[in-house]
């Protein structure tokens, strides 16, 4: 075994919050990383991995942050090195990549520029000279046309190449340590995929050692060799992933990896199935049942038929149609009362703008919705209003579809009001609150007060004030912890149970989705490819893509990970963008089984599919 | 590019017309008659009659304006009551002095206030952070003629370094020319660079909050680079916009200061002429400035695609 080339020792790190007070937020952790070896740090929001990653970086904010303990690279100790010669360390020893690619690059320089100013900051090279490396660099990343691709700005990228881009930059000066905080959680599951591949391949190829934080199970399993668990700011379990995964010793370790959703965990059940709950002082666990039979077979609370939503891109001064965006393209389908229909698929493929055009918060082209016999698309403003009583939406973002100006049971009340519901309202408030898990005496605080699951809990009660009987959910998990997430999903089965209500649930996150639906709609570019029963969705996948975004998902389990994919360059969604006399093609669906249609699809999928 | 050009160039000719119709109705809306008016204080009742005839001021107001703007468009401005020379020609001289006053306020409000702006955001809250913004907020309340006489007071009649009256050519010579304009400038400059550094300041500090900050430190790059390379380009917008809008500023700023300088330029002929109550030059030079506000303006939208890639016309 090789001798640790980054070796952390007792790391404190305390904020100032005002006056002479400081927060402890990291207390005292030690580890260390090997050459070729990945370590993955894993925790749920505010558990301080980040804050750790960055104090070793020195790149916290020196005037509010106490750093102490030690931090070695070989043999230099780095948190008493003086400033300058901690910058060349920066960049040329330890590399760091972060979660948000899409705000990581500097929106008004080139990629190249950017590629090139790393390579010269730490290596004495001429500019040309550089340019070439930093073409090198774009190829090693797998990304195509580099030579012209280095002249772009990073806007002509998407998410994932932008990621790619910033694995490059971190690669320019052969650094012995990179440092991955949360570099695939804003990704797709497929485009995770390709960036934890790539992260592997080059790992190889460089002898790197990784410092991998992330706060989800499924990736650390396929990705890491030694596992920290951090829990408020402590390291409270550490080993081999395998070790790990196998046999938990902390509570908390336990009840992270009982919060990990897994495919393949509900075969043989019908009904949604509950996450288990894992009690974190005790580390017992509850055991997960299949949620009772809710659907009413004979009550359709919603009927989609031929839905069409397009958006015109316009240009030049008399803002001519020139392309037309087809985000949602003649999709059909029911949602029974008390059923959830699952709308999964990638980002860009129209599952949002389908949710948003069901509610006619987005104008739709064409098509009808038709929600108690009557069609949406079609409704006059007051009636439309009337029918939104029925359908409520919740949102993913707590942090931001709470106004911070209203107090929680003003959130609630509004759509009270706005329906003339004044009298007692503020006990029905009470009423809904108590419901989501929250306490009535909560409705006079402020959204800030909150932790993101808490928030979650007054969107779905706000949803929920007029008895709606569907819900259209888009994301409303993906912005929360794991264990939250469960505690969330676990809550709308409930809910689902006492009042019967239907779910239109939109997620990209195929696990939740096995979990919390009975039905499975597949999206990609605006239209369905497969729907049915989720048992025979998941069970026996029909169409290529759905089969690819299965495959794409991590497997909370260390021993499946040799299973190796090729490097393809990139297996983005394809473009929705289609010029103005462009008809789409008619399609046909195949029945595969009651209830389960997989559209008939074309030869591009069948080479493809054979590239992976 | 050129095409953007030419867009934005038609895009000011109903700014103009705006500007135009308003200051053809200065004349107008005065109390009294504009050939009384235009004539002047001396005019024999017979002299007004031949002027009203001569500039055909009988007609109907909507032909007058269209003649006039005629004329205007062919760069006939109007002939001074009081010298009764071509108001083109008054405006051709005394161009120099006061676009020497401008650009130098420019150059050294913009070289000055952008680092202060920097330093600011960099050290935000602490002394060297408060120190520059109550500076800023003392330019703001000082007006330009008092900062203006307590510079002269100083650095010419007690110090005696720089001369506190007067200007001179360039083609006399560099230096006699950027001497006669210091102190000038820097009157002028107080409130431009007090309103440029806080906007730079503000616009900074959203700035370095952003993730590629965050990378940029990653990568190694040095203190200076982070600030002035990757922050300031980024903050840059916000800023030239201000300078953009705070060219008004020069304009109102350098009348006051040409008459405190006894500078010969366009704010000291524009004076003149409202004390002596000459009309034609009044709105020559309303005119004149309003265009090259709107000129201006059109140059600050070109630089803003210069420095944000993601802004297109």
């Amino acid at each position: 075994m090789t001798s640790p080339i980054l070796n952390v020792e007792n790391l404190k790190v305390a904020f100032n919050v005002g006056d002479d007070r400081w927060r402890q937020i990291v207390h005292g952790i030690s580890f260390n990383v090997r050459e070729k070896e990945t370590v993955a740090i894993v925790g749920e929001s505010g558990s301080g991995k980040s804050v750790s990653a960055m104090a070793l970086m020195r790149l916290l904010p020196e005037q509010s942050t106490r750093v102490s303990g030690s931090v070695r690279l070989a043999d230099k100790e780095l948190l008493t090195l003086h400033e300058e010669q901690m910058r060349r360390v920066r960049g040329d020893d330890i590399a760091m990549i972060f979660q948000e690619p899409m705000t990581s690059l500097n929106p008004v320089f080139t990629v190249g520029f950017q590629l090139v100013e790393a390579i010269r900051l730490h290596r004495d090279i001429s500019r040309a000279d550089a340019r070439m490396e930093a073409k090198k660099l774009l190829e090693k990343v797998r990304i195509s046309d580099a030579d012209t691709r280095l002249d772009d700005y990073p806007d002509a990228f998407s998410g994932g190449m932008r990621q790619r881009v910033m694995i490059a930059m971190a690669l320019a000066c052969n650094p012995k340590v990179l440092i991955a905080d949360e570099p695939t959680t804003a990704l797709d599951v497929t485009i995770q995929a390709e960036i934890l591949d790539l992260i592997r391949t080059l790992q190889d190829e460089e002898r790197l050692a990784v410092l991998f934080i992330t706060h989800d199970m499924g990736v650390v399993a396929q990705i890491a060799d030694r596992t920290l668990v951090m829990y408020e700011g402590n390291i409270v379990e550490q080993g081999p992933t395998e070790r790990l995964f196998r046999s938990a010793e902390h509570p908390y370790t336990r009840a992270l990896l009982a919060a990990v959703p897994r495919l393949g965990e509900s075969a043989g059940h019908t009904r949604p199935m509950r996450f288990p709950v894992v009690d974190i002082e005790t580390g017992k666990v509850d055991s997960p049942g299949e949620s009772p039979d809710t659907v009413d077979d004979g009550r359709t609370v919603l009927e989609v038929v031929d839905l069409t939503t397009r958006y015109p891109i316009t240009s030049g001064v008399f803002n001519r149609v020139i392309l037309n965006v087809h985000a949602v393209e003649k999709i059909s389908f029911t949602l029974k009362a008390g059923e959830t229909l699952a709308l999964v698929g990638e980002s860009g493929c129209g599952k949002s703008t389908t949710g948003r055009s069901i509610l006619r918060l987005t104008q739709p082209t064409s098509g009808s919705v038709i929600v108690n016999g009557n069609d949406i698309v079609s409704l006059g403003p007051k009636q439309l209003r009337e029918a939104r009583r029925d359908m409520q939406m919740v949102f993913q973002d707590p942090f931001a579809s709470l106004n911070p100006r209203h107090t929680l049971g003003d959130a609630i009340k509004e759509p009270l009001y706005a329906h003339g519901f004044k009298k007692g309202a503020s006990d029905r408030v009470a009423d809904l609150l108590t419901r989501v898990g929250l306490t009535p005496d909560m409705s006079r605080r402020y959204p800030h007060e909150l932790s993101g699951g808490q928030r979650q809990r007054v969107c779905i009660a706000r949803a929920l004030a007029l008895e709606p009987k569907l819900i259209v959910a888009d994301e409303p998990v993906a912005a929360l912890d794991a264990s939250i997430k469960a505690k969330v999903v676990n809550l709308m089965l409930d809910l689902q149970a006492s009042m019967q209500l239907a779910y239109l649930f939109i997620s990209h996150d195929m696990a939740v989705v096995e979990r919390i639906s009975h039905r499975v709609a597949v999206m990609y570019l605006g239209e369905i490819v497969e729907i049915g029963p989720r048992s025979a969705v998941f069970g026996n996948p029909q169409h290529p893509y759905t089969k690819k975004l299965l495959s794409a998902v991590p497997e909370a389990d260390p021993s499946t990970r040799s299973k190796k994919r090729s490097l393809s360059t990139s297996t983005e969604l394809k473009s929705p963008f289609r010029s103005v006399d462009y008809r789409p093609p008619a399609r046909t669906y195949r029945t595969v089984s009651k209830g389960h249609q997989v559209q008939e699809w074309g030869e591009e999928w069948n080479k493809e599919f054979y590239c992976m | 590019m050129a095409s953007i050009i030419l867009r934005r160039l038609l895009a000011t000719v109903p700014v103009m017309g705006v500007v135009a119709l308003f200051v053809f109705s200065l004349l107008h809306l005065s109390p009294g008659d504009p050939a009384t008016i235009l004539a002047g204080d001396q005019a024999s009742p017979a002299d007004v009659e031949r002027l009203r005839d001569a500039l055909g001021l009988d007609r109907a107001l909507p032909i007058q304006f269209l003649e006039w703007i005629w004329r205007v468009v062919q760069l006939d401005l109007g002939t001074s009551i009081f010298t009764g020379l071509p108001v083109t020609d008054l405006i051709v001289q005394r161009l120099e002095p006061t676009f020497s006053l401008m650009g130098l306020t420019l150059l050294f409000s913009v070289l000055t206030a952008v680092p202060l702006g920097v330093l600011a955001a960099w050290r935000a809250n602490t002394f060297s952070d408060r120190a520059i913004m109550a500076g800023a907020v003392l330019g703001f309340s000082v007006p330009v003629f008092v900062v203006g006489y307590i510079l002269a007071w100083v650095f010419s009649i007690k110090l005696g370094w720089l001369p506190a009256q007067g200007y001179r050519p360039i083609e006399n010579g560099f230096w006699p020319w950027l001497r006669n304009l210091i102190l000038p400038s820097m009157a002028l400059g107080f409130i431009y660079i007090a309103l440029i550094a806080r906007v730079t300041r503000a616009s900074m500090l959203e700035v370095l909050g952003q993730d590629y900050i965050r990378t940029a430190k990653a990568k190694g790059v040095s203190r200076r680079g982070v600030l002035f390379v990757h922050a300031l380009k980024n903050a840059a917008v916000p800023v030239v916009t201000i300078i953009g809008i705070g060219v008004a500023l020069l304009i109102s700023g350098a009348v006051v200061t040409e008459t405190v300088f006894a500078i010969p330029g366009l704010g000291t002929l524009v004076v003149d002429a409202i004390l002596r109550r000459d009309y034609p030059v009044i709105q020559g030079v309303i005119l004149f400035f309003s265009f090259v506000y709107v000129l201006i303006n059109l140059i600050v939208d070109l630089i803003y695609t210069v420095f944000d890639p993601r802004i297109r016309y």
